[in-house]
């Protein structure tokens, strides 16, 4: 078992998206939450695949695209103070902030910013630079903050005296229950996220098919992973039943992993959070709790965050609603593209809109 | 940020491991693994963490259903429905 050839069956994913096209009887309208899913869809051609009347939607699981311009406005003036030098994860640092500039502009401007690959990074920098204080920005969903907890874990053993974090993590299902809390919303399924659930669990998503009767399955990232999860939501909108279904049960469990479910919880305490498009969503964000506040910059660098307009005419906070498409947006492909981008849908791999335009798809799906 | 692909364990340390994907070995952690790999198997890795070690019989348990179901078996939906109950 190589866990990825036997997922790449070309001859299944055909049989899957026949059944799936027998099974379909009207059209229906599925969200992909998860940013790896969107990008998974679009790069392996599964649109193609897909009957019509089969519509995916994204929803609001691109962690870059969710940070709100006020975020990105404290992180920016965090990295322009002397002797501080910022820690991020690659596709945060184009993202715009109100002024229209990013990251990468205060590192041309002779800000210290590293782009790194683990929030573990983050500590070798500040060993390296023990003159400096050193700032990990923490972005990102479920999958991320039990690494960004032991990582501030290990700088607490390690007595680490210039390392901070500025969280702004978040939780996924506050935003879905919010969205699909709102009976103006039409989307009929939900595609789980796969690496999510792996933290959280197959049964974390009860509540949305018991309160707002919505068909919930897990889904995995190769073809046949979705086409199967598809399946199964077609299945269950056909026969008129709500549940949770796991289609990817070799990674995802009922009960999650319950390690990184404790780490989290001795490390982070729930906080009102902001969303880019959808606003502050009570106890949807994380902070460090008591124990761990030397580590939190916002805390012990006295960083603002300050309401802050996002850029006009970006249509991404509707897009990660699940509201509006990319090709809608008047900006989309002229003034915004993935070298000029105006927001962060654009910005990151796993946004819509740059997933719209580097597979060049017209508004027709 | 996310890495869809799983990659394989190489090497063993006490809080990390080598990991290989297509020849490319990478260095990752194993604080909040759910399943405490050893060489040769199969993980699930994102931001530098480890974060689940795959099981084969879980895989290809995995597959036969997706075969099935590709075959328009209704076995499944039994199968499914057991699932379903360990669910809640
Ligand atoms: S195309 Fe650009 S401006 Fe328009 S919604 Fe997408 S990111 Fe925003």
């Amino acid at each position: 078992m190589k866990y990825v050839d036997e997922f790449r069956d070309q001859g299944l994913a055909r049989d899957l998206a026949a059944a799936l096209d027998r099974t379909l009887t009207r059209p229906r309208r599925i969200m992909e939450v998860c940013g790896t899913h969107t990008m998974a869809v679009f790069r392996s051609g599964l649109r193609s695949l897909l009957p019509e009347g089969l519509e995916l939607v994204s929803g609001p699981g691109c962690p870059v695209c969710v940070t709100s311009a006020a975020h990105v406005d404290a992180f920016l003036a965090l990295a322009g103070r002397p002797g501080v030098r910022v820690a991020t994860f690659g596709d945060l640092i184009r993202v715009p902030g109100s002024d229209g500039t990013s990251l990468a502009h205060a590192r041309s401007q002779g800000a210290q910013v590293e782009v790194v690959y683990s929030p573990m990074d983050g500590l070798t920098l500040a060993r390296n630079h023990p003159d400096e204080t050193v700032v990990f920005l923490g972005v990102g969903f479920e999958t991320t903050t039990p690494g960004v907890a032991a990582t501030v874990r290990a700088a607490r053993q390690e007595g680490l005296s210039n390392f901070f974090v500025f969280t702004t993590q978040k939780t996924m299902m506050p935003p879905l229950m919010a969205l699909f809390g709102d009976p103006d919303q039409s989307i009929d399924g939900l595609l789980c996220p796969g690496h999510v659930s792996a933290i959280i669990g197959a049964a974390a998503y009860g509540p949305l098919a018991e309160r707002y009767h919505l068909p919930c399955v897990v889904g995995g990232f190769e073809p046949v992973d979705i086409l199967q999860a598809l399946l199964l939501l077609v299945r269950q909108l056909e026969e008129g039943r709500s549940e949770v279904e796991n289609a990817y049960t070799r990674v995802v469990s009922p009960a999650g992993n319950l390690q990184a479910q404790s780490l989290v919880a001795e490390v982070f305490e729930p906080v009102d959070m902001e969303w880019r498009g959808l606003g502050v969503i009570p106890g949807s964000g994380l902070q460090l709790r008591a124990p761990y506040r030397a580590y939190d910059a916002q805390e012990c660098l006295g960083v603002e965050v300050v309401s802050a307009t996002e850029v006009r005419g970006c249509l991404c906070g509707r897009i990660l609603q699940g509201r509006a498409r990319p090709p809608e947006c008047p900006l989309f492909g002229s003034r915004c593209t993935p070298s000029t981008p105006i927001g962060p849908c654009m910005v990151s791999s796993e946004g819509t809109c740059s997933a719209y335009y580097n597979y060049s798809l017209s508004d027709s799906n | 940020m996310c890495l869809a692909v799983p990659m394989q364990v190489r090497e063993i340390n006490d809080w990390s491991a080598v990991v290989e994907l297509e020849g490319i070995q990478r260095e990752v952690r194993l604080d909040i693994v759910d399943r405490r790999p050893v060489v040769g198997d199969y993980v699930i890795v994102h931001a530098g963490f480890a974060i689940h070690t795959l099981d084969a019989e879980e895989a290809k348990t995995n597959l036969r259903l997706m075969q099935e179901m590709a075959d328009g078996l209704d076995v499944l939906d039994g199968l499914d429905r057991q699932d379903q109950d360990s669910l809640q």
